[in-house]
């Protein structure tokens, strides 16, 4: 195995580890990273939103396990300090040598800090890391006012920062408007204004010449070029851009550029082949990029690379800009202020209600850039517009619509070709597809499927465009109807049901729906009314609405036979129970598995099969395990402290307690649980929609995980609970996802989907926010009081019984189609093939 | 299974069928679905759903599409126009429709008649 050695773990470098063991399957790489910063990468673009409230938790990018599971090393706190080329090795603060094959250094960029007399001084800041802004908010705690140096996107983030921390707040440019690398002065002017407005104080065109320091070092005020009198400051953030680290790699005799950045090749390979650079260090193309979606694209190059991909090339990097900024939106995109001769300007400005737009087109009318402030709504359109002729003639583009304008194109119609998100270089095709190919609904799935959005996150109002196109294309409503009988979502048929009371299909689709229904919202009423408790799933009207499987009370296999899964609450069985399942399936010739959650799953019942096999089964004290219904599957447990030396609680005996408790409960989508006797998580609670995993004190209660198509591990929602507390918790939660959940939405997508997440399910469901708590609980006790063995009540009864026959008018009969052949001493479902050439093979 | 003159072999009593519900029934060799809808119209279509292979329409949920009456296979979830055996779902595949009616509080269906809109 080859060892990478990564500098710097900031947002490129993280992106190029998850690029790599995404890919690496061979396990090529052993990887070891050094990280200057005392934590793990985090959202740098986003670093400002911490003073609108987002946790660091929330900036963080991946997770604890991200490194555990993938082998990867990684040293917090240590930074390189040199690198020996010949010996290939590199040594880092901690005396730590560590020899490498490949090096990728991505060591970002530092603040540019003018060299004024006291920059040092206490009081001055800059704004890059999470330890300064934290710094930044400790010091403002005793002062009463701010001032920033430099009016571009950093230094306005900055002052914002300082706004919010209730400072008051100036701010020092030195070209004549601000944000001169993204706006023009018309763009300018109107984010002055806005700025003002705020009660910003902002000066253009004026050069800090002097940090000001009192008797006892620390700041007073700042002294300006050309002016008499100075500012009056307790604090001074520098934002005066950024210039790229390229010092290791200037000791180490790489080639760096005339005004800094490690240059490279376009496959980011440095002047020394074993060594690429990426990131905001890198000098690419002749330029240095201080933006996260050129670095992200350079990641993706040399991943593809260490991992014997074909070829590929960093082509450039769009350098289009959005942000919002006190409220005030403001975007810049392609070449916004070119100076080309063929390029004709027409622009739109209204002082008075603070919108500006300006676009630029060539001579055939191409988009070629544009600046748009106070209203940034077109930005994403026409940004994936560039290099092409928009349908809209320039005027309309800036015009309001009251004036004659059409508002950038939807995006619906946008090509195939263009790039909708640049962060991470999707494509609307790629989009499409995403939709069509991969199932995709939402942005949140396209997101999971094409990384589109992960950035910046402005391309994902017309994500959402696209995705709803495409699937109206395909027949599909976007909307949140449940279907075309109803106009409401799932979560409001269930207030609807709960509130009214009604339990009838028929009652409901002529109330608050029109037509007969569908194989949509039948299955998804039934389940709903299962939640509420409203007797047997096969009783009456109900029976009509099931689905198949929750139909015949079993599983369709491919052939048309079914499944028959007892339940085995915990993985628990005796040998008797474990005798008499054998028994059964030996004697209707069923072939036999141990399934993933820990029961046995036997095949090739038919239909009339069905009561006679679950007769035997009932009789011996089995009862239905619901493997064909959305409803409580498994609870998986490991063997706990009863035997395990290591447990420290009894895992088995809480699985069993929860199992019984709740099974049979009905939900928006299939719930699966487990619970671990300790640490070591035998029982993979953490995959699970509901896990518990045993501490010394009591248990810790994690939810929202999931296996399936898009793995999730769950989130701790509690920690040290005793047994009832827990179970109280568990109840609640449960009721909460089954009230609010969409049609078949699991509980990792609903959690990731409720506004406010974890934090909100907590508020509701241990500190009722909401006030439902007692609600919920009620709900919770009525579905335990009445649960009944749906395939005991079945064999009681023989209205129901007479549904179980393959041919209404051939009741004896068995359907001649399904036929079995033998393979490994069982049985498995004939191929086609085999149906039409082989004797039919009778089991008895 | 009487036979009549006409045809129509008899399968068995309205009441027997479910509101938005199947059965399956076997005729001559035939797999027939059947079934019966909320507003009392009752439609016998073949019971093998031509994407899986299987013999399983009978055990599909019904429903009505922008006023079309169908059942969705139960195996990968295809939609089937009742009345004219089209799938709504891929254009070129279509299933067996045979004529039903009912006649004496009986559910009569005619193999020979059947049709095939492909
Ligand atoms: C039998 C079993 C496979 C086995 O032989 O081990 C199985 C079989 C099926 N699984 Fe599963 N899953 C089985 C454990 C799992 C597990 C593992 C687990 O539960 O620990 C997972 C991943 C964990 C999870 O759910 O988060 C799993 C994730 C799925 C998914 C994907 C769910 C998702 O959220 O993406 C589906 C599809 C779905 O439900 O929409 C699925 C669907 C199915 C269906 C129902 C597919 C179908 O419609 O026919 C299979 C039914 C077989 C049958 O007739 O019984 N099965 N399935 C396992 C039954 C466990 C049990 O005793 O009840
Ligand atoms: C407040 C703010 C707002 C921003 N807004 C945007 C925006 O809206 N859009 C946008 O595209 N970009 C924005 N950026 C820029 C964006 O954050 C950077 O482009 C991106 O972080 C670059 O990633 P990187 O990995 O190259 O560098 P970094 O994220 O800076 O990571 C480099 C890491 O390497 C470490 N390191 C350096 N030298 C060594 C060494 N010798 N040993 C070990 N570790 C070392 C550093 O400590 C750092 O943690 C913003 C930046 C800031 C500060
Ligand atoms: S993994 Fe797929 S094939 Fe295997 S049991 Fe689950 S659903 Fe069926
Ligand atoms: S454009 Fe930034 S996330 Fe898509």
């Amino acid at each position: 195995m080859k060892t990478l050695v990564l500098v710097g773990h900031g947002m490129v470098g993280h992106r190029l580890l998850e690029r790599l063991v995404e890919s690496d399957t061979a396990d090529q790489w052993r990887i070891v990273v050094f990280a200057e910063e005392p934590r793990p990468a985090y959202d740098r673009v986003r670093l400002s939103s911490y003073f609108d409230g987002v946790t660091l938790d929330e900036l963080r990018l991946g997770d604890d396990e991200f490194f555990t599971r993938h082998g990867i090393t990684l040293r917090l706190g240590e930074r390189v300090e040199a690198i020996d080329r010949s010996a290939q090795t590199v040594t880092s603060s901690a005396g730590e040598t560590v020899a490498y094959d490949v090096l990728v250094l991505a060591t970002g960029s530092y603040p540019f800090v003018p060299p004024l007399p006291h920059r040092d001084a206490t009081g001055c800041f800059v704004y890059r890391t999470v330890e300064d802004i934290l710094a930044i908010e400790e010091y403002a705690a005793g002062c009463r006012t701010g001032v920033v140096v430099g009016g571009g996107l950093l230094g306005l983030e900055a002052a914002n920062a300082l706004r919010i921390l209730g400072l008051a707040t100036q701010v020092v440019e030195f070209a004549p408007r601000l944000m001169p690398l993204q706006v023009d002065e018309g763009g300018g002017a109107i984010l002055r204004r806005h700025i003002e407005q705020l009660g910003l104080t902002v000066h253009t065109s004026v050069r800090a010449e002097e940090v000001m320091v009192d008797e006892a070092g620390r700041v007073c005020g700042l002294r300006l070029a050309d002016r008499d009198e100075p500012l009056t400051t307790d604090l001074v953030v520098f934002a005066a851009g950024v210039r790229p680290r390229d010092e290791l790699a200037r000791s180490a005799g790489l080639e760096v550029g005339p005004r800094g950045g490690i240059v490279v090749d376009d496959a980011c390979r440095t002047s020394d082949p074993n060594i690429f650079a990426i990131g905001e260090c890198a000098l690419i193309g002749g330029r240095v990029y201080g933006l996260v979606g050129p670095g992200y694209s350079m990641a993706d190059v040399v991943a593809a690379q260490l991992t014997g991909q074909t070829r590929q090339a960093f082509t450039g990097a769009d350098t289009s800009t959005k942000l919002k900024l006190m409220g005030v939106d403001v975007a810049s995109f392609g070449d916004a202020l070119s100076q080309a001769e063929d390029a004709l300007e027409v622009a739109y400005t209204d002082s008075v209600a603070g919108v500006y737009r300006k676009i630029l087109v060539d001579t055939e009318g191409k988009l070629l850039g544009g600046i748009l402030v106070g209203d940034a709504s077109s930005y994403a359109s026409l940004r994936a517009q560039l290099g092409t002729k928009p349908a809209q003639s320039p005027d309309q583009l800036v015009l309001p619509p009251s004036e004659g304008g059409t508002p950038a194109a939807t995006g619906a119609d946008l090509p195939d070709a263009a790039t909708v998100c640049s962060c991470v270089n999707v494509s609307a095709g790629a989009i499409r597809a995403a939709v069509r190919e991969q199932g995709c609904v939402d942005p949140a799935g396209v997101k999971r499927c094409t990384k589109a959005g992960s950035g910046c996150g402005s391309c994902v109002p017309l994500i959402k465009t696209l995705v709803d196109a495409e699937l109206e294309a395909q027949g599909i409503t976007p909307s949140k109807a449940l279907c075309e009988h109803f106009e409401y979502s799932r979560a409001e048929l269930f207030e609807i049901i709960q509130i009214t009371g009604i339990r009838s299909f028929v009652e409901l689709v002529s109330r608050y729906g029109q037509g007969e229904g569908c194989e949509v919202c039948k299955p998804t009423v039934a389940s709903i009314f299962a939640s509420l408790g409203s007797g047997h799933i096969l009783d009456g009207e109900q029976a009509g609405l099931q689905d198949t499987n929750d139909y015949a009370l079993a599983n369709l296999q491919k052939d048309g036979s079914y499944s028959v899964v007892p339940r085995i609450p915990g993985g628990e069985i005796t040998p008797d129970k474990l005798i008499v399942i054998g028994q059964v399936a030996k004697e209707f010739g069923l072939y036999t598995k141990i399934t993933g959650g820990q029961r046995i799953d036997m095949f090739g019942a038919r239909l009339e099969q069905l009561p006679l096999i679950w007769k035997r089964l009932v009789d011996a004290g089995f009862e239905s395990g619901h493997a064909y219904g959305k409803a409580v599957r498994t609870v998986k447990s490991c063997v706990g402290n009863t035997w395990c030396r290591y447990g420290v609680q009894d895992s088995v005996g809480l699985a069993i307690a929860l199992e019984l408790r709740y099974r049979g409960l009905r939900a928006p989508h299939k719930l699966k649980f487990a619970v671990s006797g300790c640490a070591r998580e035998c029982a993979e609670a953490r995959s699970k929609d509901v896990g518990v995993i045993a501490t010394e004190k009591g248990w810790n209660l994690y939810v929202a995980g999931n296996g399936g198509f898009s793995p999730r591990h769950a989130d701790l929602l509690a920690s040290d609970l005793d047994t009832e507390t827990l179970v109280r918790t568990i109840d609640r939660f449960l009721m909460y996802y089954i009230r609010t959940g969409d049609r078949l939405e699991r509980t990792a997508r609903w959690l990731e989907r409720l506004d406010g997440g974890l934090d909100h399910v907590r508020d509701v469901i241990i500190h009722d926010s909401l006030g439902v708590a007692a609600e919920l609980d009620a709900m919770m006790a009525a579905h335990v009081a009445g649960y009944q063995d749906e395939w005991r009540a079945v064999l009681e009864d023989p209205e129901r019984l007479r549904r179980f026959v393959s041919f209404i008018n051939a009741p004896g009969t068995p359907d001649p189609s399904i036929q079995f052949v033998p393979e490994r001493d069982q049985i498995r479902p004939a191929t086609e093939a085999e149906r039409r050439s082989l004797p039919l093979m009778v089991v008895s | 299974m009487t036979s009549s003159v006409d045809s129509y072999v008899t399968i068995c009593s309205y009441d027997d069928l479910i509101p938005g519900r199947g059965v399956a029934a076997l005729v001559d060799g035939r797999q027939i679905a059947l079934f019966r809808l909320y507003d009392g119209s009752v439609y016998a279509v073949s019971n093998l759903d031509p994407f899986s292979g299987a013999y399983v329409l009978a055990r599909g949920l019904v429903g009505t599409h922008q006023g079309t009456p169908t059942v969705a296979s139960p195996m990968y979830k295809q939609r089937f126009d009742l009345r004219t055996g089209r799938c709504l779902d891929t254009d070129e595949v279509s299933i067996t429709v045979y004529p039903v009616r009912v006649h004496d509080g009986q559910i009569e269906i005619s193999v020979e008649a059947a049709r095939n809109v492909a």
